[in-house]
């Protein structure tokens, strides 16, 4: 340790002012404030809280790993699954894994390379310091991108987040969208053959597919021909079961109710994301599912509410998504409002709409965009409230 | 008065740290030089008008300065003794006038006045003359008491919650009677009522006080800071005036009215993990704080506070008590740098975040320094302050609204309502390291000098 900070400390001035580096000093700052808590001491209260916003987003970071893993062992198992070899759950998972890594781990490192190369950049040139929120967006992202996107897509979506979704707005803590979702919303927009259909979301050759093979997630299937189809379905099983464990075709890191979760709960116990969005987003996608069921307008025939929750990204949207502390509303009452107006637009979209069948990026970031308008109204009211109480 | 109404607040969070102080009394010398800090009032000009040069002589109660801003208010000498240095900050601000205090403190003699028959205007004058009336605070902002108001209510907290926070029962010791007639000067200087917030375990010279109405709080931090009291009992509207002040200055005026002297006796508790014994002291307003210090502490790398570690003042180690503070605190000084800390915290502290396994032992006491566990961010995560400030107010919007100047908002949020200390818990927690206190000071003095 001791040696670290001497080199850390031998290096340093070179990137001070008046150094040969000094242009570069907050790239190097980062690098140096990751390794050691500054020095510095607390002025205004002389004592702080321990916690800080790498440890923040580290935590959700953290939070994130099950679906990673399980994500990337998924991959693996849909892809034997296509091809008709090691189907079975406990075969091969050596094989599975290895196979899920090398298709997910260079996304996951392209879309950090991206992101985080842009983020030293800006901070070089604006001089500042390198925000920490990046380290969370590049873990989302590759999580909610198929398994056979491209990674030039990767690349230019990261890009594109990042320049546009934020640091056009000044940086985390700034951007009024999701940063995460602009990326995947950007590749279903300008490519959407790589983010739709049936094909994209198992990894592999389709040509050696085995006979029948459709690819179709559960969502796609149950969007077609409703609670029907969705029990009929070759080679792959769609029963609830397996819609839980996540053995299922989707993005990446959305598939598993478990692993997601796990995250869920890791957020929940250190209190880093809103219970009140979480369980609002839950109650709204209840509600719509349910009233949409009854009144026989929904896509899903037959489709009870509750499997709404376990069907594609609905829940690692709700976990990781709406629940980011940035885009979604501050107020306590204002979250309770956006996370069920959340679940309310993510089932009109998913179980309305004539186009495509999944509507959780649209319905959060729609609601990213009202997140504001929601905690001004919370705030005026407050302000009336103490307006009244003067008369 | 009955007292029936007891107030729960639930929201808060008491940092729990090694070194609160001990009962009972620290033996510590006396101190030998006392000052009075212009600096430690807030809304005073820079540079006071002095009445004593270096070397005369001055009597406990004798004024030293005035502001030229409010030339009523007469700051009086807490001792008797010699002007023997003027100390001078930037631009030749005056930041402390130390005097020299004699073997036996010599009072200046006022005329004593009997609270019940004499004018409001008779009591005033006593106390602007004296420098009691110092001791008055007004809010909003947290100036002195402008003479020329009636306050609608003055608010009295008797117990604090603070960190390694002195015990009021402790400190009022002995000056039960001159508190009982402190309350009742009160009662003739406002044209509502005398509030007193106490606390679960408050010693019945509180709880019993005559004439007064007495409200029972329970909860965290910050439920014995007055102004959540005040909002609890009262709230501050725009355009209302109330008055604060500690239990022990209600004593010190009560003696000013009994026996005519201003005798600016303070019980302090010195605290912090790094004293080699806690305890209390009795000294006077503006006392040097080293010998309460010499040869109490277990290293020299520390920092001292007049006040508390929220919302207390930095002094030096021969440096004087501040005119409202009733606690020293010493904490080591956290300027190292910590490998991974924000990963791998090298020692255990206290944190209203449950990402530290620390919140499953919430009695635990911990060591802290005054490192800032991080850098400061632009604001990320939300509602964290609301969790540690059990008002109905939005303190993330208010300190914003701060940030961007809007007058409006500010009194609307309820900028009239807090006051640093207020706030102070906001900044421990806060994830982006602002500074809040600053931050609200900034808003005030804006809305005090233009609003």
């Amino acid at each position: 340790m001791k040696l670290l900070e001497n080199l850390v400390g031998k290096v340093k001035p070179h990137f001070e002012e008046g150094g040969k580096l000094e242009n570069y000093y907050y790239g190097f700052e980062a690098l140096e404030t990751f390794l050691f808590v500054p020095a510095q001491t607390s002025q205004g209260t002389h004592i702080k809280d321990g916690i800080d916003l790498k440890r923040t987003m580290f935590t959700v970071v953290v939070a994130m790993i099950p679906a990673l893993l399980f994500g990337i062992w998924n991959v693996g198992q849909q892809h034997f699954v296509a091809m008709g070899e090691l189907t079975a759950l406990s075969e091969g998972f050596m094989d599975k894994f290895m196979y899920g890594s090398l298709k997910v781990l260079p996304i996951v490192i392209t879309a950090y390379g991206v992101g985080l190369g842009i983020e030293f950049v800006f901070a070089i040139i604006r001089k500042h310091p390198v925000n920490e929120g990046f380290l969370v967006s590049g873990m989302l992202i590759p999580l909610i991108m198929p398994p056979t996107i491209p990674l030039w897509m990767v690349a230019v979506a990261t890009a594109f987040a990042v320049i546009i979704g934020k640091e056009a707005f000044g940086g985390t803590g700034m951007n009024i969208l999701n940063v995460a979702l602009m990326a995947r919303v950007f590749v279903f927009f300008a490519h959407p053959t790589y983010m739709s259909g049936d094909l994209v979301w198992v990894a592999g050759d389709a040509s050696l597919f085995v006979d029948g093979f459709s690819g179709a997630t559960p969502l796609g299937v149950a969007y077609l021909g409703g609670a029907e189809a969705l029990a009929n379905v070759s080679i792959f099983n769609y029963d609830l079961t397996n819609l839980i464990m996540g053995t299922i075709p989707g993005s990446i890191g959305e598939t598993s109710v478990i692993a997601v979760g796990i995250g869920a709960v890791i957020l929940l116990v250190t209190g880093i994301a809103s219970w009140r969005i979480m369980a609002s987003v839950v109650v709204g996608t209840l509600v719509a599912g349910t009233v949409f069921d009854l009144a026989g307008i929904s896509y899903f025939q037959g489709v009870p509410a509750y499997t709404h929750l376990v069907m594609g990204s609905m829940l690692f949207a709700t976990v990781f998504m709406a629940t980011d502390p940035v885009t979604a509303a501050q107020t306590g009452t204002g979250k309770i409002i956006y996370g069920f107006l959340i679940g309310i637009f993510g089932m009109i979209i998913r179980a309305l709409n004539p186009a495509y069948p999944e509507g959780w990026m649209l319905a959060i970031l729609l609601m990213n965009v009202f997140a504001p308008t929601i905690d001004h109204y919370v705030v005026q009211s407050n302000i009336k409230r103490r307006i009244s109480r003067a008369l | 008065m009955v007292r029936t109404i007891v107030i729960k607040l639930s929201r808060g969070f008491d940092i729990r740290l090694l070194g609160s102080p001990e009962q009972g009394l620290l033996e510590a010398k006396n101190s030998r030089l006392f000052a009075l800090k212009p600096t430690d009032v807030v809304g005073i000009g820079p540079i006071p008008k002095l009445h004593k040069a270096i070397g005369d002589r001055v009597l406990a109660g004798e004024p030293l300065f005035f502001d030229k801003g409010s030339p009523r208010i007469q700051f009086g000498s807490p001792v008797s003794g010699e002007v023997v240095e003027i100390r001078r900050g930037p631009k030749r601000a005056i930041t402390e006038v130390v005097i020299a205090v004699d073997a036996e403190v010599a009072f200046h003699q006022f005329e004593k006045l009997d609270v019940a028959s004499c004018s409001r205007e008779q009591a005033v004058d006593l106390m602007l003359n004296s420098g009691a009336w110092t001791l008055l605070k007004q809010r909003p902002f947290n100036t002195l008491a402008d003479p020329e108001a009636t306050p609608r209510d003055i608010f009295v907290s008797c117990f604090d919650t603070a960190p390694l926070a002195p015990d009021h029962n402790m400190l009022i010791k002995g000056k039960e009677s001159a508190f009982q007639k402190g309350l009742s000067v009160l009662n003739k200087l406002t044209s509502g009522g005398v509030h007193l917030g106490v606390g679960p375990e408050s010693a019945d010279v509180f709880t019993k006080a005559d004439g007064v109405n007495v409200t029972s709080f329970s909860g965290p931090h910050p439920a014995g800071n007055v102004g959540v009291q005040i909002h609890h009992l009262a709230p501050i509207n725009k355009g209302d005036v109330v008055w604060t002040l500690k239990p022990q200055d209600v004593a010190i005026i009560g003696k000013l009215f009994s026996d005519g002297v201003f005798d600016a006796e303070r019980t302090v508790a010195v605290t912090g993990d790094k004293t080699k014994k806690t305890g209390y002291v009795k000294t006077r307003i503006g006392a040097s704080v080293e010998p309460m210090l010499a040869d109490n502490l277990k290293h020299d790398h520390v920092r001292c506070i007049s006040g508390n570690a929220l919302s207390g003042t930095q002094i030096e180690k021969d440096g004087f008590l501040g005119l409202y503070d009733d606690q020293i605190t010493v904490l080591e000084e956290g300027d190292k740098p910590e490998f991974l800390g924000w990963l791998i915290p090298s020692y255990k502290r206290p944190s209203l975040s449950r990402t530290f396994p620390s919140f499953l032992r919430p009695n635990k006491e911990y060591h802290v320094n005054t490192n800032n566990h991080g850098e400061e961010r632009a604001y990320v995560m939300s509602q964290q302050y609301e969790k540690v400030l059990p008002m109905d107010l939005h303190p993330q919007y208010l300190i914003k609204s701060i940030l961007y100047g809007d007058f409006e908002q500010m009194e609307g949020l309820g900028i009239y309502e807090v006051v640093e200390e207020d706030l102070a818990l906001c900044e421990f927690v806060c994830t982006s390291k602002q500074p809040v206190q600053q931050i609200l000071r900034a808003g005030l003095d804006l809305v005090r000098l233009e609003g």
